[in-house]
């Protein structure tokens, strides 16, 4: 008989243990699945894993690395937050969006004045963006004690339906010819995010991103908001005896991610983006929910996930163009990984006790 | 200039490889927007590629990566086709227009065809169709057919392209039909089955009895099914599962007589940027089989229309037409210009409702 045991104590070791054994579990399955298809698995989780890192053009794939990390991280580290005090922001995708609306539109507002000003401006836009889109469903929280997610999540949409509207109307290039998207923002010299060092990947978003990595480091860990954080997540009514605000801490959480998720939205916009289009978001902000689980709510292991993330990202689309693998068998790919994780979760509070069933 | 350097060096060392292997081998990438199931705008550019595969065989190796996302997800797919030692790299969506002209810049010797963009660069054609040709064949059938006099069309979004077939099914079903009535819904997408579901209901409620539709979905056709007597028209692919009813015709893109033209015009060296719009004319647009849901008349006027169009006899923007606002857009006997079409921004008269912004 087999059976689950509640363990005295969550096991640090298999907390930290899960993440890597579900990257194993997920390249054993992944690798049968690839079989199934008719691929060689071993060379197709190679494909992902490897080529990225250290193919034939190793140099061209790493940094990008850093441009599809980036924004992860920035937004992963922010969810952490509020994940960790049980606030649960679900829409950082729409916080996103609208960081890159604001930031954009202080950039095309200025349009063609050239000036050190602007691209600072725009990332303060860009963080006012994110952070009063988080703010809606923080203050009906706070107020009227209304569902964070469920607000959150719903705002995604409506800001789907802002970015349409701006990329049809409002911020589309006169230029262009009545298509729908903004001036490329990449050929405006002051709104350009552009590379620090070229060919390095390293855009102002990346730095941005290690920032917050450390910032949340020293939040949680040194910090009395950290611990506020903490002690909410683990016992919410021992910290509201310790003095612990619930109030403040929504309103700081939910408004923290956002302006991370905002920071995300305007670097990416003024950089490997561009533009201000229809399809601009590409799911971040869902993304960053995978890693920031992925990566146990702490910010260095954030930073890992997300590198990880990126990884499968690159490599995936590299396995499909070499491999032929269709894009879905990627997608399940990606989807295991977090299945994974959740399933071996259950490991950290509970343990398997093989043998006979004790008879009363 | 690190970037430069990196791409010299990886052109040597693609350079050795090639000239070991497949010194004759032209190699092609396809870069898709959504999945090459969606049974619309992606699986038409994917029988193109076969098609291409099928034609030159072993003188061909093509490879695509499909759900692409638009900006810097696309960049990359196509930076690393290019790497990977791509001659030719087909970017099938409006939105990798940017991306392809960065990308097209890093690689000048690496040709590239963007599908219903307006750049161009010396390696960087463009491409399109005159959909708004099989518009006008929909528009007769439409207007004929509807026994409400309200027929439904779902747009995706707002722009040209869109507008433009809106015009064309309008005034030939106006032509057909005085008193039809046009109603217009908004999807926001190019494929999206619930939403576009969703929107051929609305319009079924409003009394629509024909759906137009320009996204890419066979969803509509499957709410027309269920609500029965409504007539739909497949977009991109035929959606022949639909026929005979309520599916009674189609306009097909069909990229493949231009994908091969292409891949031979490199093979022989006579490869140049252009921009290429084709129509009924050239096979781009195909009109998918009128089934006998239609009357037999309607057919044959339908048919006349379609011939008309093919051979440069009849245009679909011929005056005397009015905009919207009754100011006049064409004289009598004159037709519409490729730019006017080709930024086309306002209703033409008779049609109800604002363009939103």
């Amino acid at each position: 008989m087999i059976a689950l045991e509640k363990r005295p104590e969550p096991s640090r070791a298999f907390s930290l243990a899960a993440p890597l054994l579900a990257v194993a579990a997920t390249m054993f399955f992944g690798g049968v699945l690839f079989a199934l298809l008719g691929k060689d698995p071993f060379e197709a989780i190679q494909t992902i894993f490897w080529e990225p890192l250290f193919g034939q053009h190793w140099r061209y794939y790493s940094p990008q690395l850093l441009i599809k990390g980036a924004p992860l991280v920035l937004i992963a580290i922010g969810l952490s937050l509020g994940f960790k005090a049980g606030i649960w922001n679900i829409g950082a995708e729409g916080q996103y969006i609208m960081g890159a609306l604001f930031g954009a539109g202080v950039g095309l507002a200025f349009y063609p004045t050239e000036s050190v000003f602007i691209f600072p401006l725009m990332v303060l836009a860009g963080a006012l963006g994110g952070w009063l889109w988080a703010m809606i469903p923080a203050v009906l929280k706070v107020k009227f004690g209304t569902n964070e997610i469920l607000v959150s999540l719903m705002l995604v949409y409506v800001a789907e339906q802002f970015l349409a509207s701006m990329a049809l109307g409002l911020m589309r290039n006169p230029q262009g010819m009545g298509f729908p998207g903004s001036r490329n923002l990449q050929q405006y010299a002051s709104a350009h995010n552009a590379e620090l060092l070229s060919g390095t990947g390293m855009h102002w978003g990346v730095v941005a991103a290690f920032i917050a990595v450390i910032f949340g480091y020293v939040l949680l860990a040194r910090h009395r908001l950290g611990f506020a954080i903490r002690v909410t997540g683990d016992a919410p009514r021992a910290a509201a005896f310790s003095g612990v605000n619930p109030a403040r801490l929504v309103l700081f959480c939910l408004g923290m991610s956002g302006l991370l998720a905002g920071l995300a939205g305007v670097f990416e916009v003024a950089g490997p983006a561009g533009q201000v289009t229809i399809d601009f978001n590409v799911g971040y902000g869902f993304t960053a929910i995978i890693v920031a689980f992925l990566g146990r709510l702490h910010p260095v292991g954030i930073l890992l996930a997300a590198a990880l993330m990126a990884l499968t990202y690159i490599g995936g689309d590299i396995a499909q163009s070499k491999l032929q693998l269709p894009a879905a068998a990627i997608q399940v790919f990606q989807g295991m990984l977090l299945f994974f994780l959740l399933a071996l979760d259950l490991f950290t509070n509970y343990r398997l006790r093989l043998g006979r069933k004790e008879v009363v | 200039m690190k970037f430069t350097k990196l791409l010299a060096s990886a052109a040597l060392v693609m350079g050795l490889v090639t000239a070991a292997h497949a010194q004759d081998k032209t190699k092609l990438g396809f870069v898709y927007v959504g999945p090459i199931g969606d049974g619309g705008w992606t699986h038409e550019h994917e029988k193109g590629r076969l098609a291409v595969q099928e034609r030159f065989g072993d003188k061909v190796e093509s490879v695509y990566v499909e759900s692409v996302a638009e900006g810097p997800d696309a960049e990359r797919v196509m930076t690393q086709m290019a790497l990977d030692g791509a001659d030719m790299i087909f970017a099938t969506s409006f939105g990798f227009m940017d991306p392809t002209i960065n990308v097209a810049a890093k690689f000048p010797d690496v040709k590239f065809e963007h599908a219903t963009g307006y750049k161009r660069a010396d390696n960087v054609s463009t491409y399109s169709a005159r959909f708004y040709e099989g518009r006008a064949i929909q528009g007769l059938i439409a207007g004929k057919m509807t026994k409400s006099n309200v027929v439904g069309y779902i747009g995706s979004y707002p722009i040209p392209e869109v507008i433009r077939g809106i015009n064309s099914a309008f005034i030939h079903a106006r032509k057909a039909n005085p008193d039809v009535q046009f109603k217009i819904v908004w999807a926001y997408t190019w494929f999206d089955p619930a939403k576009e579901a969703d929107a051929a209901k609305v319009l079924i409620e409003q009394g629509a009895d024909v759906i137009l539709q320009h996204t890419d979905s066979t969803a509509p056709q499957a709410a027309a099914q269920e609500a029965g007597n409504v007539v739909t028209f497949g977009q991109a692919s035929d959606m022949s599962q639909y026929a005979p009813y309520p599916r009674v015709s189609s306009i097909i893109d069909d990229w493949a007589p231009y994908y091969i033209a292409r891949t031979q015009a490199l093979m022989d060296g006579t490869w140049e940027s252009k921009d290429t719009w084709d129509g009924i004319g050239a096979g781009m647009v195909g009109i998918g089989e009128i089934s006998d849901a239609v009357p037999a008349d309607i057919k044959a006027e339908a048919l006349a229309l379609k011939a008309s169009l093919a051979d440069g006899s009849y245009h679909a923007f011929t005056g005397p037409l009015n905009k919207q606002d009754g100011t006049e857009f064409l004289a009598d006997g004159a037709t519409a210009d490729d730019a006017t079409l080709a930024g086309m921004n306002f209703y033409v008269e008779g049609i109800e409702g604002t363009i939103p912004q």
